[in-house]
């Protein structure tokens, strides 16, 4: 998918400015958090099992290479095949080459992150093959033309009526004059639509929450049934995944799912949460003939052993931007890539590089809620800072800012020279704000006093005044 | 109990009182108070702009400015902040100085926390007929577990009435930088803050940091809102006679 | 492609800094993958009787808004079935698993039942199968693809019938693959079934019936008396 993260500012803007995503935003802002903090609230194992999820996933990732190789070992044993993609190319070909194998001419795909990541959608298109969102959200964005702007629901950003008029303009052979009032007759027309689409897929592309070692087998976690339409009804199954989706049993996979419908809907469990495992064996009476996983790298290699280590932790719940400040004021879209939000701040770095990122770490204010609510405990301010960290020392930083930063700093370590300085601050500030009390403009500050007042000094250093006490002076 | 006195840069800059409130506090509780000359930052500005080279020589001034007290205490979660959580961190890869680093964390408080969870205070004597509420800092907060200690003094002070604020944990929008970096997302922020706060009907809102205090006054006064803003210290100590609130003249 | 695969394992050893690990190491771990250890399990469904769990499930089934009823035999399903049907307005016809579990129940006492037995097909509205077992900690139902439980019937009707014979309620997932692994091989799907399918991608509004079934209904046959086991798991 082509990055815009760089032009973050802009897109930051244009979300802010955008009321029907400040409406869609404002509904996600009063539902996700209460949800969960009322499913968090519910099981007292709650911040037990966020530990034992980080070390399941410490643990796998750590030997990481013996998973795969235990994964792969089991998937071909219950008659599967697993392809290794380094890179988005050779990813994009191995869904292509099986694809073909069969004369594939209708691809029906579950949501998976990967497939965004890779452009897979559009390189099938460019090939003669149609793909075919389910899962309602990527099914309306699809028809829009739209990336995802979240991680599990990625058409949050739009409201009733846009998804109407997008079925309007798009469900030609419909009746002009039905009803599309509300979501029910929404999600009815949409299961109308998609129900033959379903049925005459050729392939069916799913993602995979966990790929379990154990067993050989891929876990979606959905609440349509669409991934599970979309893995059954085809004559092949193709799983994309990256590599750190492993976990080792499937008693882990139980262990990380009781954390991950809680964190990302507030849900106990996810309607369908599925586990497949080969291709249709002898006596079967539907599901595939062939069963494919294709295992993306695409950077998470790099990525371990290495300072941002913890993020592979990942397990794609959405809570860290369901609890995001900043997420909550631009939307997904503005962060310009498939990830958004504080998960997005730290991978997308990393996947596309900083130079093209570099704003996401930055817009934040280390809150900490994101932390917070991480089923698996991913540092996420502190692997931002990271980032920043990176900039620094690669010189990423507009100039001016790392001249008044270096500026500051020096004084900063001076106490001698300092507490002077900030005492004729002080007394400048105070004198010109005295009346007031405060400063409409000030200079070199106007984002600041573009929106708010900034409230003036009292006209004299704590430290000015502290030093005057001691020497027997008024007391305050 | 020898206290040593962190003054924090913006109480220092903008608002003395806080730094006084502080000491009065301390000394209530039964502590001497000392203010290290030699202190000007925690480095929080350096150390979340990715300059870790500044933040550690900074660090290191603090440490040695700050050694041999009983206890660091001040009057911000930021603060306290970065000297408990983060000094561990940036010295993580120095063996040389982290135990003595480890050791000036584990003696680093906040102001209001330390009052109520060290010194044992209950209650103040302080009287402020106000309905007030009271927004929990990020930091403070999340990172060094301030939550119900400046409540249970505040219902402590005559005539105070606290309503609380709905979001009271949702990030106003200041983080240091951040608001004149990506000043629209900022005033976004501090605008819905600004919304829940004036909703709640209160005449007075408190916090326990500068900062998000001066970015809600900031905003409050530019929207013609008449709410008092004040650090909870202020409040706390009885000084609210002393200093006019937040961005207002004397 | 093996090229790609030897690259991907030398890129993670590189970066964990090491070779390929130990074969004593990898024994530890494969034997600890053999034994599967659980995790922290939740003490919710765990520390209930029989009875209770049952209620639990029941309970947390119901929030879901599956729905559900109880029978005290197999011979009962069929009138459930067909009761339902009608309370629903659905027309009287169905498509069976061909377990035997089910074709044991006496469906000739229903002749009015229009009964196929099979995967399922686009054309059909009710389905009934069994279930390999009911999870109380969230009212979550397990079932297994398998020659007699072909996996398109739990999504491809309007409506999903589930039957629950009493002894099949186990208190967690953890149970539920101790159960799966005494069967033998995994089989090709897995369907955790927690209610009836659902959206929220409109505005945040939770919409029943999205691709899946839109109706889950559960036959709770309670036949523990006649088993005789009242004890607690």
């Amino acid at each position: 998918m082509l990055a815009t993260s760089r032009t973050f500012e802009a897109n930051a803007r244009a979300g802010l400015g955008n009321p029907i995503l400040q409406r869609a935003l404002s509904l996600m802002r009063s539902g996700f958090p209460e949800r969960r903090r009322l499913a968090v609230e519910r099981l007292p194992e709650f911040e037990a099992l966020r530990d034992i999820g980080k070390s399941i996933k410490d643990h796998t990732l750590e030997h990481l290479d013996f998973y795969l190789e235990l994964f792969e070992e089991n998937v071909v044993a219950s008659g599967g095949q697993v392809h290794w993609a380094r890179t988005p190319d050779e990813a994009r070909h191995a869904v292509l080459q099986i694809c073909r194998s069969v004369d594939a001419k209708v691809v029906t795909k579950g949501k998976s992150m990967i497939a965004e990541e890779i452009g897979l959608n559009e390189y099938l298109e460019q090939n003669g093959i149609t793909p075919v969102e389910t899962d309602l959200g990527e099914y309306i964005i699809q028809l829009r033309h739209e990336p995802p702007s979240h991680l599990i629901a990625p058409a949050i950003h739009l409201m009733k009526e846009q998804v109407a008029d997008t079925f309007r303009a798009e469900h030609r052979s419909l009746d002009p004059a039905r009803s599309l009032a509300d979501a029910r007759q929404l999600c009815d027309e949409a299961r109308a639509v998609l129900r033959p689409r379903f049925l005459a897929g050729d392939v069916g592309i799913t993602g995979a929450n966990f790929l379990v070692a154990e067993t050989g087998s891929c876990i979606i976690v959905t609440n349509e049934g669409n991934g599970d339409l979309t893995q059954t009804l085809p004559r092949v199954h193709i799983v994309m995944a990256s590599l750190e989706k492993l976990v080792p049993t499937l008693e882990d996979a139980a262990t990380l799912l009781r954390l991950l419908a809680r964190s990302a809907t507030g849900q106990e469990f996810s309607a369908y949460t599925t586990v497949s495992t080969g291709p249709r064996q002898p006596g079967d009476l539907d599901g595939p003939e062939q069963y494919h996983v294709v295992l993306l790298d695409n950077g998470r290699s790099a990525l371990l052993g290495g300072e941002f280590q913890d993020m592979l932790r990942c397990i794609r719940c959405s809570a860290c931007m369901n609890h995001c400040p900043v997420y909550a004021a631009v939307g997904g879209h503005a962060y310009g890539w498939v990830y958004s939000g504080p998960m997005g701040a730290v991978l997308t770095p990393s996947l596309i590089g900083i130079a093209e990122a570099g704003h996401l770490p930055n817009a934040s204010t280390f809150c900490g809620q994101c932390e917070s609510v991480c089923p698996v405990k991913i540092p996420l301010p502190k692997l931002m800072r990271h980032w920043r960290e990176r900039q620094f020392t690669e010189k990423l930083n507009p100039p001016v800012y790392r001249a008044g930063l270096s500026l500051w700093a020096w004084v900063a370590r001076q106490p001698a020279l300092y507490h002077p300085l900030v005492e004729l601050a002080c007394r400048t500030f105070g004198w010109f704000g005295y009346r007031r009390g405060r400063f409409r403009t000030l200079p070199l500050a106007n984002g600041w006093t573009a929106v708010r007042d900034m409230p003036a000094p009292e006209g004299r250093s704590f430290q000015s005044l502290w030093a005057e006490r001691q020497k027997g002076g008024a007391r305050k | 109990m020898r206290v040593a006195l962190f003054v924090t840069c913006l109480v220092d800059f903008v608002r003395p009182t806080i730094g006084f409130a502080a000491v009065k506090l301390l000394e209530a509780a039964g502590c001497t108070v000392e203010v290290p000359r030699a202190q000007t930052c925690c480095g929080q500005p350096a150390y979340n702009s990715g300059d870790r080279e500044t933040a550690m020589a900074i660090a290191r001034q603090v440490l040695d400015a700050f050694e041999g007290y009983d206890h660091v205490v001040a009057p911000s979660g930021s603060c306290a902040g970065m000297l408990r959580r983060h000094y561990p961190q940036v010295f993580a890869d120095e063996p040389a100085v982290l135990p003595r680093v480890q050791q000036l964390a584990a003696r680093s408080w906040e102001l209001v926390s330390f009052l109520v969870d060290i010194c044992g205070m209950q209650a103040v004597r302080a009287r402020w007929e106000r309905r007030v509420t009271y927004h929990d800092a990020c930091s403070g907060l999340r990172e060094l577990g301030v939550k119900d200690q400046p409540r249970r003094l505040l219902a402590s002070v005559d005539g105070l009435t606290l309503r609380e604020l709905p979001g009271a944990e949702t990030c106003c929008g200041f983080g240091g930088m951040f608001c004149v970096k990506y000043p629209d997302i900022s005033d976004k922020m501090v605008s819905d803050k600004q919304a829940d706060i004036v909703k709640t009907g209160a005449e007075a809102v408190l916090a326990g940091d500068l900062g998000c205090l001066l970015n809600i006054a900031g905003k409050l006064h530019r929207h013609g809102a008449r709410l008092e803003v004040r650090h909870v210290a202020e409040v706390l100590a009885g000084m609210t006679e002393e200093v006019p609130p937040i961005g207002v003249p004397r | 492609m093996s090229e790609a695969r030897a690259q991907i394992l030398a890129g993670i050893r590189r970066s964990l800094k090491r070779g390929r690990l130990e074969s004593a190491r990898e024994a530890e771990l494969r034997e600890r993958v053999a034994g599967h250890p659980r995790n922290l399990v939740p003490a919710r469904a765990t520390t209930l009787d029989h009875s209770s769990r049952t209620d639990l499930f029941v309970a947390m089934a119901e929030e879901v808004q599956a729905t559900v009823a109880q029978v005290n035999s197999p011979a009962a399903v069929p009138d459930e079935v067909a009761r339902y049907l009608a309370a629903e307005n659905l027309p009287a016809e169905l498509i069976i698993a061909p377990d035997p579990s089910l074709d044991e129940m006496p469906w000739s006492e229903r002749p009015l039942l229009r009964i196929r037995r099979g995967r399922a097909e686009a054309s059909d509205a009710v389905s009934l199968t069994p279930c390999n077992a009911a999870i109380a900690e969230t009212g979550t139902l397990m079932l297994s693809s398998g020659a007699a439980t072909p996996t398109t019937l739990n999504f491809l009707p309007d409506t999903h019938i589930v039957v629950v014979r009493s002894n099949q309620v186990v208190a967690t997932y953890e149970d539920g693959w101790d159960r799966l692994r005494s069967g033998g091989m995994m089989p090709r799907a897995i369907n955790f079934i927690t209610g009836p399918s659902r959206t929220g991608d409109i505005e945040q509004r939770i919409e029943l019936g999205a691709h899946g079934p839109r109706r889950l209904h559960i036959i709770l046959v309670d036949d523990r008396q006649k088993a005789g086991d009242g004890q607690g798991k």
